[in-house]
């Protein structure tokens, strides 16, 4: 909403500078996006008539003009438009003239000849957006009169204002300065406008039925004859346009007039061109038609209201667009004038639906003041009348359903103990009815009848809110509640935080790709997952939720990749989504942790996985040959905690790779921290160790390649039993010797007793043992 | 061997250990000049035979020569011991400058820095960590944060559905405001608790938007709390975070779900004036829907964007960066 200075001070003697006020306009929370000084810079600019029109003898893209800047005499200048003709009044800039761009305009030589000025487009001076042509000016003003006399411009300050949804009476001038009124404790008023009532009586010309009332709370109608449809007074153009709103002609321009002014929306209606004057409010048939005002046919539902004439046919879309059958013209010389109020959510949905949000349909959303229809049909005639408008005598007033406001019971000590203030029933009294929030005293509380402007006010915590903002925000005392809870982060928080240091640890990166995908980005990292789709993306690569991180860490890898940045080690941590497979009020949605680690093979993966296991303090677990899509065949493994499938580690299949542009091998590891961290891990209890001394053997087996090392090692454990307190794997080799097929795994077991000293027959037995599990239970031969 | 033999013996002795150029050959010598064939042990074993007072002469003397060329020894290996390390050192000698090239952390993605500063920030303060889903449901996004159906102030914010139920029953929470009421909904009062979280609304990327973000919000709910509480938590997290010298103010505002609403400015040491966020009073129509008594408790609510902060405390100027994981820009923070 824009407002200027001036205006607001029509009806309240606001004191301050322009910047103090912009001050309270924030503080009242009607916060001041841009304020800008209007009508200055017109210095130098001055009204000129063509006298002539030239070529330019040695250029085709400007002329010779020669203009009469008041004096009589013929000025020559240069001009690279050619909209004017001999005799049209044109704006001037003087030489000496700075314009608004900066550019000081000096006598000079264009192609040899002399140009003593420049002549303007109006977007060059501020007055419009036609940055092509010469502004043409009204042929009746005198040559030499300065602009800005000329065009009754006056200097005066524009605020935009953001207002929020719950302020309608902020969308109109009188509304911002009623509240900047009771800010300053200065008067405020909406003056009576002096307009009489004459000629045919209304009643008996038109009449109003309201058949849906939960759509239209108001219909207000009145009759104005003597229309001349005309250009509006300057003073009251250059208003509109500082607001925003182009001026059309006298009526529509006190249409717009009125809504800005008093929030009111309007609409006329040629009452020559009406087929049959009985209005009528109902809801719309399913598929009616109409078409409107822009010259668009638009198809109805049954939620729209619409006003419909005495044969039933639709003339106007209830508070969002009028029809183009009665629209009025340059013939019309009766008006219908409607000021009605609709219900808010029926105009939100009909104006969201069409597409159609204009200032009028904004306004009505927000809740119009149901009682300023009167008031503002007389301003519009009072507007009008200059032109030879009149009024009707009687005012049509219909009524259907209005919100009920009653008074509002406000206990001023819960308002001070909600807000942590000390206003006395006195104090808070006066602060509501400066904001025309009439009340009376009973008891401890206050009674307080909601101006029907505000009918977003309906209970005592909206009523603390007006106390608040009238108060001032800022004369608040400020206070920290006194709570003796402890903080902290639960324990899944600290977890997500010790895989984070973790990943850091081991010198990984933290990514964080968007978890938006494009159709098909699951299929090309081989997941079959259905996938979580967005209903109305703005583009089709934000159409898809991920159901893994796959697609994202490797379109990381590859985006890298191309600016020649390879090798990358990353992490994420984040949440996938999908289709579960039981009805569930929400989607899966999982907590996972996915890393890439380009160049390097499954080796580095497992080794980031069991670093994590380590961390997390996990319990036994898994590693199980299998092969996922989308990850390497015959390098990948799931990973079973507990026997409860947690993730997925190895690497990326090459298909996938190529499909993803991603030139080097990917270690890769996928887990779900959500079912990972519900299993036990975490504090661990201290196992007593031997005091006695230990014995290390080594072994090493020729294997089978089909046979995983982690077999070995577990037939390993059970010939050893309770003696084996460590057992690792320190070579793996092949070699030609050995044969196709097969691979040398060497193990180094360090035996120990909890309560003796080991025998070496002890040792001798136990090794032996082992060598026969092994070679018994696998296809596996001691290596001598 | 007699007295004159030993004085030669030993005079060659020491003229052999002084020749011995490492610490091998000097332990060779040792042995040759004490260990069990030497000329020493040889002449002690010829004792017995000699009368008592050549006896005791002589070994007297062979106790002197032996102490002698073990002192001898010892001094010779010292000084032996010490060149030697001497040329260990040399021959290991690097140029560790080569070697500056070695482990490294992973670097913490700034967002997650933000975040897990303002954990802190709030746990230090006496506040919990809550969290809900991504995808929501209409109720917890809008309907029980006092967004009726239809309502303009839902044309606040750009919403994305997701097709799951009923057409717009469920969608990409457009705020962290659903877990306010998930919060309400499990916990009993009194409530201190902060919700960060990812948010999303259908807004073309460009330097300021993202159609993903983060935003963290405050929750508080308890007997007694007060807008002045609000003003004076939120000043106090300004200062905690932003430094000595940084305070804030608020703004009257509108949001469904708070009532008093209002915005809060950040203001700068220089005088100069940041928008951060908005907040309000908890609305009684909001703690009415999660359960909770208007009569009995009261709170307050705040939010504001994460990423924000993550882009001033760095100086980064395009929002986009965060979300393109170019290396060069992980690698730095």
């Amino acid at each position: 909403m824009k407002v200027l200075l001036s205006w607001l001070r029509e009806f309240a003697p606001l004191e301050g500078t322009p910047e103090g006020i912009a001050d309270q306009l924030s503080a009242l929370g009607l916060a001041v996006e841009e304020m800008t000084a209007v009508g200055e810079g017109f210095e130098g600019l001055v009204v000129a008539r063509v006298l002539d029109l030239r070529p330019h003898p040695d250029a085709d893209r400007i002329q010779l003009v020669d203009v009469d800047a008041g004096d009589g005499q013929a000025l020559q200048i240069c001009c690279g438009a050619f909209n004017m003709s001999v005799g049209d009044l044109v704006p001037l800039a003087t030489l000496g003239t700075v314009m608004p761009n900066g550019m000081e305009i000096a006598r000079r030589k264009m192609r040899g000849e002399w140009s003593n000025g420049m002549l303007c487009a109006s977007e060059e001076i501020g007055l419009g957006d036609d940055s092509e042509g010469i502004m043409l000016l009204d042929a009746a003003l005198e040559p030499g009169t300065p602009l800005s006399e000329a065009l009754e411009i006056v200097s005066d300050v524009l605020y935009e204002l953001e207002v929020n949804p719950n302020r309608p009476d902020a969308m109109s001038v009188a509304g911002v300065a009623r509240d900047l009124a009771a800010v300053q404790q200065v008067s405020f008023s909406l003056k009576q406008p002096t307009v009489q009532e004459s000629g045919d009586p209304a009643p008996g010309r038109v009449s109003v039925e309201i058949i849906d009332p939960d759509l239209c709370g108001r219909f207000a109608l009145r009759v104005l004859d003597g229309i001349t449809v005309e250009p509006s007074p300057r003073w009251l153009a250059n208003r509109l346009t500082a607001l925003g709103m182009r001026p059309i002609n006298n009526v529509v321009d006190a249409s717009n007039y009125v809504m800005l002014e008093l929030g009111q929306p309007s609409h006329t209606y040629d009452l020559a061109r009406l087929d049959g004057a009985g209005f009528s409010v109902r809801r719309a048939v399913d598929g009616e038609e109409i078409t409107t005002l822009d010259g668009v046919e638009r198809t109805l539902e049954s939620s729209d209201g619409v006003v419909t004439d005495a044969q039933n046919v639709v003339i106007g879309i209830a508070g969002v667009m009028g029809g183009a059958s009665t629209e009025i013209d340059e013939t019309t010389t009766t008006v219908a004038l409607e000021m009605a109020w609709w219900d808010p959510i029926s105009i939100s949905a009909t104006a969201r639906r069409l597409g159609l949000r204009s200032e009028a349909s904004a306004r009505f959303e927000r809740g119009a003041d149901p009682e300023v229809a009167e008031l503002a049909m007389q301003r519009f005639v009072e507007l009008l009348a200059p032109s030879g408008a009149t009024m009707a005598p009687g005012l049509i007033d219909v009524r259907g359903n209005l919100p009920v406001a009653g008074p509002v019971t406000v206990r001023v000590a819960r308002v001070n103990a909600l807000l942590g203030t000390e206003i006395s029933q006195e104090a808070m009294s006066a602060l509501l009815a400066s904001l025309e929030f009439a009340n009376t005293v009973d008891g401890d509380n206050l009674q307080v009848v909601v101006p029907s402007f505000r009918p977003d006010t309906t209970t005592e915590t909206d009523i603390a809110e007006e106390v608040a903002r009238l108060y001032g925000y800022a004369n608040i005392v400020k206070t920290v509640p006194l709570s003796t809870l402890t903080g902290g982060l639960t324990s899944r928080q600290k977890d997500r935080r010790l895989v984070r240091n973790t990943m850091l640890g081991l010198g990984i990166d933290e990514a964080m790709p968007v978890p938006f995908l494009a159709p098909g980005d699951l299929a090309a990292a081989g997941l079959s997952a259905a996938g979580v789709t967005v209903a109305n993306p703005l583009v089709a690569e934000e159409s898809v939720m991920r159901a893994s991180l796959r697609p994202g860490l490797l379109k990381t890898l590859a985006y890298n990749a191309s600016h020649r940045l390879t090798g990358l080690q990353i992490f994420e941590v984040g949440h996938v989504y999908d289709q579960p497979a039981q009805s569930q009020p929400l989607p899966d949605e999982n907590e996972h942790l996915g890393v890439a680690l380009a160049g390097v093979d499954a080796g580095e993966a497992v080794a980031v996985w069991s670093a994590l296991a380590d961390a997390l303090a996990l319990g036994q677990y898994e590693l199980v040959a299998d092969q996922p899509a989308g990850l390497h065949a015959t390098r990948t493994a799931r990973i079973e905690v507990s026997g409860t499938l947690v993730g997925f580690v190895g690497e990326i299949d090459p298909t996938v790779l190529a499909a993803y542009e991603v030139p080097q091998r990917v270690g890769w590891l996928e887990v779900n921290l959500d079912v990972l961290l519900a299993l036990p891990h975490g504090v661990k209890m201290f196992a007593a160790f031997s005091r006695y001394p230990t014995s290390d053997v080594d072994l090493a087996f020729e294997v089978e390649e089909s046979v995983p090392a982690a077999a070995v090692a577990t037939a390993l454990r059970e010939a050893a039993g309770d003696l084996l307190v460590d057992l690792a794997l320190f070579d793996v080799f092949r070699s030609e010797s050995m044969g196709e097929g097969k691979r040398s795994l060497a193990y180094t077991l360090r035996f120990q007793a909890d309560d003796r000293t080991l025998t070496d027959g002890e040792i001798a037995e136990t090794r032996q043992r082992c060598i026969d599990v092994v070679q018994g239970a696998l296809p596996a031969v001691l290596r001598s | 061997m007699n007295e004159i033999d030993l004085d030669a013996h030993l005079a060659q002795a020491a003229t052999d250990i002084a020749a011995a150029t490492d610490l091998a050959a000097l332990k060779d010598l040792d042995g040759v000049l004490l260990g069990k064939k030497s000329a020493i042990t040889a002449a002690k074993r010829t004792l017995g035979g000699l009368e008592p007072d050549q006896r005791r002469a002589l070994g007297l003397r062979l106790n002197e020569v032996r102490d002698e060329l073990t002192g001898l020894l010892d001094e010779r290996r010292r000084h032996l011991e010490v060149g030697e390390r001497a040329a260990q050192l040399e021959n290991e000698r690097l140029d560790l400058t080569e070697l500056d090239h070695g482990r490294r952390l992973g670097h913490r993605h700034v967002i997650t820095q933000t975040w897990e500063r303002l954990e802190d920030l709030f746990v230090g303060m006496g506040y919990t960590v809550s969290e809900g889903p991504e995808i929501e449901d209409e109720w917890h996004n809008f309907g029980a944060l006092n967004f009726p159906p239809d309502h303009p102030a839902r044309d606040m914010y750009d919403t994305l559905y997701v097709n799951y139920g009923d057409p717009q029953s469920t969608l990409l929470r457009t705020h962290t405001s659903p877990v306010q009421v998930r919060v309400m909904e499990d916990q009993e009062p009194p409530i201190y608790s902060i919700m960060p979280g990812r948010v999303f609304r259908s807004d073309t990327a460009d330097a300021t938007h993202m159609p993903v973000f983060h935003q963290i919000e405050a929750l508080v709910i308890d007997r007694g709390i007060t807008f002045g509480d609000l003003a004076g938590t939120l000043e106090a997290f300004t200062t905690a975070y932003f430094g000595e010298g940084f305070t804030s103010r608020l703004r009257p505002s509108y949001f469904p779900f708070t009532e008093p609403s209002a915005e809060f400015d950040i203001r700068r040491p220089d005088g100069s004036w940041l928008e951060l966020g908005g907040c309000g009073m908890v609305h009684p129509n909001v703690l009415t829907a999660a359960g909770l008594d208007p009569e009995e408790w009261s709170g307050f609510a705040f939010g504001f964007g994460l990423d924000r902060l993550a882009l001033m405390r760095h100086d980064i100027d395009d929002l986009r960066e965060l979300f393109r994981n170019d290396h060069r820009f992980l690698s730095q923070f």
